[in-house]
């Protein structure tokens, strides 16, 4: 990883920042302590504790989340920090100290002193680190939020477009303009599939689940538009049992999978062919299955994993977990299948 | 042909649209004779060579061949002589931005097709038959303007260039490097490579293949080949006016289509 000095820098002077005002507390509150070894000793001290421990976490394997180290190895940076910070930064500062003349050759620290210096020089050094960690963390956090923010306007964008589509949208309306001319009842019925089809999209975020024959009546709307615009080369049926029909599924969920059907199976096809979808029950799960006599993989996106197919299955990741799956077969020439298995209402 | 009256042929997979792209055109112009409709792309081109119409409509998405790949194969397979047909595109969602060329030779309407659109797009064809020449003329200016419709289409993000192949050899990779490369040519599902000593399989599609080559090294010679310029060695025109490449290195000629064989002249 990159070390960013810049962040460094920045996290240096904060240190310094810090060191002054301890020592400027330390200064107020012990009027006794002279003004220059006081913040000499502060700002030493300091400034080896952030570079042991700053400088030092990149030594090691950090965590993606905050950037520290993680479990005893970050303790035992932030302990040998303090305590290096203490020894080293006291050594430099009884040099300096001597070599100005602040204090006397030979004198000795009294002990009482020396562990005050010790306690400020740990409670310190705790909270500049975990200062540090927390905003590490913290813009850790608002990172992920804004990526998730991203993707999921992303998603429900993609499906948008996806739904609708411009040449299925455009299509649809040359056909009706045709139709209001020459056939104006079938005109009518085209566009009531078409509202039907188009209020379903634009509601499907807001309503999560509907009945399976809700399902089933938007795929009806979607396959009679399409059965309109591509005369007699599509085919299809619809096979829901009565016993399943109130079952409540993701709200057009197969919606894609008939559309892949109709866009990568059958409309490359010269002949085109037929589209079937049924609904069964498999013990506790529901298996939901779309499948086409179309071109097979041949069509097929070259990475084999649409758009469609994978938005189906993240759907029913995030609803189902591991008790969801869908299955996906095509053969060369010979159609394509795609099987949901979810868990089934009693 | 017919020299009274100028005829069509319509090239549109959804029945209703081809219907009313018929009636449109027998009232915004009455003499047009529709030669045939057909609703793919196979049939577009092979009745289009039988019925030798004088202007086509391609709708761009149709089962089979699209109508961009149609018109592309029926330029090459246009007989020498005959002038070449007016191509008009028919499209749902101007995807292409086809408005770009809307001066030069291909014309495009949009659907639903409205009216007075159309009877600019018959003016634009009457005025460009009235003024057309016998012989070839008007196929190299379709040629030139297929040419960028076929390179920008869509979808095709700008790539790294490959420096080199990674081809399996039954159960080891090869790496092959790209400058070794004599040329690229697509069959079936697959892309042989041939360098000068070896050929190969991949398994990536020759247009997946091309963003990622570098257009000044590698040039598309033909719908299915991609030749290293580097490696031609010289071209021939054949009996039949068709151009030949030789390669240094390497026996077989490989054809030029048409649509590329602008980029060989003398300097």
């Amino acid at each position: 990883m990159a070390i960013d000095w810049l962040a460094k820098l920045r996290h240096f002077l904060q240190v310094l920042a810090f060191c002054l005002a301890i020592a400027a507390i330390q200064i107020a509150f012990l009027p006794s302590r002279a003004y220059g070894p006081t913040t000499t000793y502060s700002l030493l001290i300091g400034s080896v504790t952030w570079a042991v421990i700053d400088l030092g976490r990149n030594l090691f394997p950090s965590s993606a989340e905050t950037g520290w180290p993680k479990g005893p190895a970050g303790v035992a940076l932030v302990c040998s920090g303090i305590v290096a910070g203490y020894l080293v930064g006291t050594a430099m500062g009884d040099a300096l100290c001597l070599y100005y003349g602040w204090i006397p050759p030979g004198a000795v620290r009294d002990s009482s002193e020396q562990r005050t210096s010790i306690l400020i020089t740990v409670l310190a050094g705790i909270a500049g680190t975990y200062y540090f960690y927390s905003a590490n963390k913290s813009a850790y956090l608002e990172r992920q939020m804004a990526q998730a923010r991203r993707q999921s306007s992303e998603a429900q964008l993609k499906l948008l477009q996806s739904q609708l589509e411009p040449h299925m949208l455009f299509n649809t309306l040359a056909n009706l303009r045709v139709l209001i001319g020459s056939d104006p009842s079938r005109a009518q019925q085209m566009l009531d599939h078409v509202i039907a089809y188009l209020r379903a999209t634009l509601n499907a975020s807001r309503t999560p689940t509907h009945t399976l024959q809700a399902e089933f009546d938007r795929l009806r709307d979607y396959l009679e538009l399409m059965a309109i615009r591509m005369g007699p080369r599509l085919a299809y049926t619809l096979l829901l049992p009565p016993e399943l029909a109130q079952q409540q599924v993701p709200t057009l969920l197969l919606q894609p999978l008939v559309e892949n059907s109709i866009q990568h199976g059958l409309e490359p096809k010269v002949d085109g062919g037929e589209v079937v979808v049924r609904a069964r029950r498999d013990g506790k799960s529901l298996v939901l299955q779309v499948e086409d006599t179309g071109v097979g993989t041949a069509q097929a996106p070259p990475s084999g994993q649409g758009f469609g197919l994978t938005q189906v299955r993240e759907r029913l990741s995030t609803l189902y977990g591991t008790a969801a799956a869908l299955n996906f077969l095509a053969a060369d020439g010979k159609g394509a299948c795609a099987t949901v298995h979810m868990p089934a209402q009693a | 042909m017919n020299a009274q009256r100028p005829s069509a042929l319509i090239a549109e997979d959804e029945p209703l649209l081809a219907l009313s792209l018929q009636q449109e055109l027998a009232r915004a112009w009455p003499e047009l004779h529709i030669a045939a409709t057909v609703g793919d792309g196979d049939s577009a081109v092979r009745d289009a060579l039988a019925l030798q119409p004088d202007v086509l409509f391609f709708d761009i998405r149709m089962p089979g061949r699209s109508g961009l790949d149609a018109a592309a194969e029926l330029a090459e397979e246009w007989p020498e002589g005959t002038p070449f047909p007016a191509l008009v595109f028919v499209t749902a969602y101007d995807q292409y931005a086809v408005q770009a060329f809307e001066t030069q030779a291909i014309d495009y309407i949009v659907k639903p097709v409205q009216p007075a659109r159309l009877q600019k797009t018959v003016a634009k064809l009457r005025e460009l038959l009235a003024r057309r020449q016998p012989g070839g003329a008007g196929l190299e200016a379709t040629l030139d303007q297929l040419r960028n419709l076929l390179t920008v289409a869509p979808g095709a993000p700008a790539q790294a260039l490959l420096k080199v192949l990674q081809v399996s050899v039954g159960s080891s990779i090869r790496m092959v490097p790209i400058e070794d490369v004599l040329f690229f040519e697509a069959a079936d599902k697959y892309v042989r490579v041939l360098t000068a000593g070896h050929e190969y399989l991949l398994r990536t599609p020759l247009r997946e293949l091309l963003p990622q080559l570098d257009a000044q090294a590698f040039w598309q010679v033909h719908r299915g080949t991609v030749v290293r310029a580097g490696a031609i060695d010289s071209v021939q025109r054949d009996e039949i006016g068709k151009l030949q490449l030789q390669l240094r290195g390497h026996r077989e000629k490989l054809p030029v289509s048409r649509l590329y064989a602008y980029r060989f002249k003398a300097m």
